[in-house]
C-alpha cells in the first residue's frame, strides 16, 4: 500500500498529539480508524519519499507524546510496528524520532522496558533480512551508517538507564541471550561483540561489563572447542606444524624444512584458514578482545577488567579440556601489566594447583602455570623463581608424605607428576636465566628439586620423556642437579608409565601457551612471546660441537630478533628479509607445539624422539601401545 | 516518606553441601540474591539485611541432593509501596508529557501528564525544562528536584512506579515543607 493519507496535514504539533491520544483511547472503545492509519504509517518501510519520511517522523513524535495512553494489549499492532523497526533501514531523522519514542516507552511503564531494550540490542547488527548491509559496510558510506546507528543505540541505552536505573540488569540478560551463536557469519558475530565491548567500556560498564566479558570468553571457548585437533592435523600438516620444538636439536628440523618449504607451507596455511571459518571467527574475536584490553590498559582500568577475565578463565578456560587458543587473551592481559595482572595470574594458578579439589583442574592449572612462566617474555625471573619454589615445595611435601619405597603409580599421583613435569618444563626455558643471577642461582639450588626427582615415585620415568631428556641435558651442561642413580639416559624414553600418567586425556601433554596458530592474533602475542629457538640458542651443548651455532649471548640477541630462526640450521635464516614477518610467522606455525601428536603408534621405534601431538585421543592402553 | 519498613524474619536457608565449609559466606550470598528484587513472601523489595543469629544446627534434607537447611533470624529492610502512599524521589527527566523520577536510587517513577494537576504548567527555557505552578510561582519542578508524589501503581517485576501529582500535598518536597501553610490552606477550601 502507498503512504496512507493522514487527514488534515495542517495539524499543529500539539493538535496531532491530541488526535493521536484520542485515537489510542478510541481503540479501547472499538474505534480503530485513525489508529489503523497510524499503524500503517509505521509499518510502511519500502522506499519512503521525503513526505512519507516526514509523516513517519511526525507520527513517531506524536506517539512518543502519547505513550501514557499505550496499552500493551490493546495496541499490540502499533507496538509490533514500533519494535519491528530497524534503525538500519532509515535516515537519521527517523532514527532520532524512533529512539526518542523508545526512551519514552521504556520510561512510561515497566512492561515496555524489556521490549525497548531488546529492540535496541537487535540493532547491534544490521537486519539479517538485508544482507547487502554487510557489503555496504566495506565502504565509507556503510561505515558512517554504522556509526550513526550504533552511536544512537548506545546513547539511547544510556538515556534509558538514567530514567530506569534497573534497566542494566535487564540489558545484560538480553545481550547475553541474543548473542549470536558460533555458527553465525563472522561479520555479524564480530559486530555484536564490538557492541558488547563498547557497553563494557561505556558508562554502564561497571554494571554490565563483567557479564559482557564472561559471555565473550564463553563464546571464545565454544569456538575453540569447535576447532578439533583432527581438523588441523590434516594431510601434510602432520609433517610440519606439530613437531615438537624441543626436538629441533636432533636435526629433525632439517627434515621438516626440506619437506615443507615456504611455499607449500604458505599454501597449507592458506588452505587451513580459508576452509576453516571457525578459526577465522575465533581469530577476529580474539583480536577484538586484545584491542579492548589494550584500550582498557590505556585508560587505566585493566586490572579491574582483568579480574573479571581471571574469574572467567577459572570457570571456563581452565576447565575446558585442552583449550587451544582462547587462553591467549589472559596471556595478552598479563603482558600489558606484568606487575599486577601477570602476578595475579601466576598466583591464581599456583593456588589452584596447591589447593583445588579437582585433580584434573590442578593438573591443568600447573600446565598453564608452566607454560605461562616459560613462554612469557615479560615475566621477571625472580617471579618465575617464586612460582617455581611454590610448585617444588608442594611436590616435595607431597613426596615426603608418601611412604619411601612407594612405587611408580602414574594414576594415583598424577598431580604430583604434573607438578614435576611443570617444574622441569619451566627450567628447560628458564634455567639459564636463573643461574645467571647469583641470588636466584642459590635459591634454585636450595629448592628440593633433586629430592623430588630422585624420589621413589620416580617422576623422571613418568613425565614426558622429551622434557625429561631436555631437562637432563641442561642440568648436565650447567652442572646442576645430579641425576638420580635410578635414571640413565639410555632407558627407553617413553615407558608405559609415562603414557599412563596422562591417562586417556593425556593432560600431561598439555602446554597451553604453545605458539598461537591464529594469524591475526600473532602480532599481539609475538612481541611478548618466548620461542623455544630463542631459549635454545642461549646455550649450546657440547654434543653439538660440529654444528656451527655458537652459544654466546650476542647470538641470542640476534636470535631473539629473528624470532624463530634456528642457529644451527642455515635455512632458518635464509628467509627473504623483506617478507620477514610472514615468513617468520609461517615458520613458527611449523614449530607450533611441544604439545605432541599421539606417539603411541610410533612406540618402540627410534623415531620416538620426535614427540607428536595426539591427533586422536586414545586410551593409553590401546593395543598399539602395548 | 512512606513505603519503608523494617521487619524481623525467621528464615531457613538451604545450602548446597559444597558450601558446608563456610556456611556464613554462603548464607550471605543467599541473602544477597534477594536484594533489589520483589519478594512475595515479604511482600516487598528487600533493600538491606542484617543476618543476625544463625542457629548452630543444620538439618539435612532427605532427597536426592543432601542440601542442608540453616535456621536464622534476620532483620530486613523492605520497600513495599502501595497505592496512595506518599513517596519521594529525585527528578531525572522532564518532558512536556511526563515527569520521571528515581526513588531510592533504583526504582523508576513516572508521572504522566494526566496525573499532573492543572496547576503545573510545562515550560522550556534555554533548553531547561521545568513545571511551574501557576498559583505559586516559586513552586517549581525541574531536574534534580526531590519530588513528593502519590503512588498509583507498582510494577513488581521491574520495580517501576507510576505516580500522581493530583493531590495538593504532592510536588516539590522542599517547597511543600517550607510553605505548608499555603497548600494546607488550599486544601481547606
Amino acid at each position: 500500500m502507498g503512504a496512507p493519507e493522514m487527514d488534515e496535514p495542517s495539524f499543529s504539533g500539539s493538535e496531532l498529539d491530541y488526535h493521536v491520544k484520542n485515537a489510542l483511547k478510541a481503540v479501547i472503545q472499538g474505534d480503530c480508524d485513525f489508529y489503523n492509519q497510524l499503524v500503517a504509517v509505521i509499518h510502511h518501510k519500502e522506499r519512503l519519499v521525503a513526505e512519507e519520511v516526514a509523516l513517519l517522523v511526525t507520527c513517531l513524535k506524536a506517539v512518543a507524546g502519547a505513550v501514557s495512553c499505550i496499552h500493551i494489549i490493546h495496541h499490540r499492532s502499533l507496538l509490533a510496528g514500533i519494535f519491528g523497526m530497524s534503525l538500519w533501514d532509515y535516515g537519521t531523522d527517523v532514527m532520532d524520532a524512533l529512539v526518542e519514542l523508545l526512551i519514552s516507552l521504556a520510561s512510561s511503564s515497566g512492561e515496555f522496558v524489556d521490549l525497548c531494550l531488546e529492540t535496541l540490542v537487535i540493532n547491534f547488527i544490521p537486519p539479517s533480512s538485508a544482507p547487502y548491509f554487510m557489503e555496504l559496510l566495506k565502504q565509507p558510506r556503510g561505515l558512517s551508517k554504522k556509526n550513526q546507528v550504533l552511536d544512537r543505540v548506545h546513547a539511547t541505552l544510556g538515556d534509558i538507564r538514567n530514567v530506569v536505573p534497573l534497566s542494566p540488569l535487564r540489558l545484560e540478560k538480553i545481550v547475553r541471550d541474543r548473542m549470536p551463536n558460533i555458527y553465525t557469519k563472522e561479520p555479524f558475530i564480530v559486530m555484536y561483540v564490538e557492541n558488547m565491548l563498547r557497553l563494557e567500556s561505556g558508562s554502564m560498564g561497571e554494571l554490565v561489563g563483567s557479564t559482557m566479558l564472561v559471555s565473550i570468553v564463553d563464546r571464545l571457548i565454544e569456538l575453540d572447542v569447535e576447532l578439533a585437533w583432527d581438523e588441523i592435523l590434516q594431510d601434510d600438516f602432520h609433517k610440519g606444524i606439530f613437531d615438537m620444538e624441543l626436538e629441533d636439536l636432533e636435526g629433525h628440523v632439517d627434515y621438516t624444512e626440506q619437506d615443507c618449504n615456504e611455499h607449500t607451507r604458505d599454501a597449507l596455511i592458506q588452505r587451513f584458514f580459508s576452509g576453516n571459518l571457525v578459526a577465522e571467527k575465533l581469530d577476529s574475536l580474539m583480536v577484538l578482545t586484545f584491542e579492548h584490553l589494550k584500550s582498557c590498559s590505556e585508560s587505566g582500568r585493566l586490572v579491574q577488567v582483568f579480574e573479571t577475565l581471571l574469574q572467567s578463565f577459572q570457570k571456563t578456560i581452565l576447565t575446558a579440556y585442552k583449550s587451544k587458543f582462547a587462553q591467549f587473551i589472559v596471556f595478552y592481559g598479563c603482558s600489558l601489566d606484568p606487575e599486577n595482572c601477570g602476578k595475579m595470574f601466576g598466583s591464581l594458578l599456583v593456588n589452584i594447583f596447591v589447593s583445588s579439589l579437582n585433580p584434573e583442574w590442578r593438573m591443568s592449572a600447573v600446565a598453564y602455570l608452566a607454560s605461562y612462566l616459560a613462554r612469557s617474555k615479560f615475566v621477571s625471573i625472580p617471579f618465575v623463581a617464586t612460582m617455581l619454589d611454590s610448585m617444588v615445595n608442594w611436590c616435595f611435601l607431597y613426596s615426603k608424605n608418601q611412604k619411601q619405597g612407594g612405587d611408580i603409580n602414574p594414576k594415583a599421583h598424577k598431580v604430583f607428576y604434573a607438578g614435576c613435569q611443570a617444574t622441569m618444563y619451566v627450567l628447560c626455558f628458564r634455567m639459564r636465566q636463573m643461574l645467571a643471577l647469583p641470588q636466584l642461582n642459590s635459591q634454585l639450588l636450595f629448592m628440593r628439586i633433586e629430592d623430588i626427582l630422585g624420589h621413589s615415585l620416580k617422576p623422571l620415568q613418568v613425565c614426558l620423556p622429551s622434557i625429561v631428556d631436555e631437562f637432563m641435558r641442561l642440568a648436565k651442561a650447567n652442572h646442576v642437579f645430579s641425576t638420580p642413580p635410578s635414571f640413565s639416559n639410555d632407558c627407553p624414553l617413553e615407558s608405559e608409565h609415562s603414557r599412563a600418567f596422562g591417562g586417556t586425556e593425556r593432560l600431561d601433554m598439555f602446554f597451553p601457551f604453545d605458539p598461537c596458530l591464529l594469524r591475526k592474533c600473532d602480532r599481539f602475542i609475538r612481541p611478548n612471546y618466548v620461542y623455544w629457538s630463542m631459549v635454545r640458542s642461549t646455550y649450546d651443548d657440547d654434543d653439538d660441537e660440529e654444528e656451527e651455532g655458537s652459544s654466546d649471548e650476542d647470538d641470542a640477541e640476534v636470535n631473539i630478533e629473528n624470532g624463530m630462526s634456528i642457529p644451527h640450521d642455515g635455512s632458518g635464516r635464509s628467509y627473504d628479509e623483506g617478507n620477514f614477518d610472514v615468513d617468520e610467522f609461517n615458520y613458527s606455525l611449523d614449530k607450533m607445539s611441544i604439545t605432541p601428536r599421539d606417539s603411541s603408534h610410533k612406540f618402540g621405534g627410534r623415531i620416538q624422539r620426535h614427540m607428536q601431538m595426539p591427533s586422536r585421543i586414545r586410551p593409553s592402553m590401546s593395543p598399539e601401545s602395548l | 516518606m512512606e513505603g519503608l519498613k523494617e521487619c524481623v524474619a525467621n528464615l531457613v536457608v538451604y545450602l548446597h553441601p559444597s558450601k558446608a565449609k563456610c556456611p556464613n559466606e554462603a548464607i550471605l550470598t543467599e541473602l544477597s540474591s534477594m536484594l533489589f528484587t520483589y519478594n512475595e513472601t515479604f511482600e516487598g523489595v528487600v533493600l538491606a539485611y542484617d543476618p543476625g543469629n544463625c542457629s548452630n544446627l543444620a538439618k539435612i534434607l532427605p532427597g536426592i541432593h543432601p542440601y542442608f537447611g540453616v535456621k536464622l533470624t534476620a532483620r530486613i529492610l523492605l520497600f513495599n509501596p502501595k497505592p496512595d502512599m506518599l513517596l519521594e524521589g529525585e527528578v531525572v527527566k522532564i518532558t512536556p508529557h511526563s515527569i520521571h523520577a528515581v526513588v531510592l536510587g533504583f526504582s523508576a517513577a513516572v508521572i504522566a501528564d494526566e496525573d499532573i494537576r492543572g496547576e503545573f504548567k510545562y515550560k522550556s527555557k534555554h533548553g531547561k525544562e521545568v513545571y511551574v505552578s501557576k498559583s505559586h510561582k516559586k513552586h517549581k519542578i525541574k531536574v534534580g528536584t526531590i519530588l513528593r508524589f502519590v503512588v498509583k501503581s507498582f510494577d513488581e517485576e521491574i520495580l517501576h512506579l507510576s505516580g500522581s501529582l493530583l493531590a495538593d500535598h504532592s510536588g516539590c518536597a522542599r517547597w511543600l515543607d517550607k510553605n505548608s501553610d499555603k497548600w494546607s490552606q488550599a486544601d481547606r477550601f
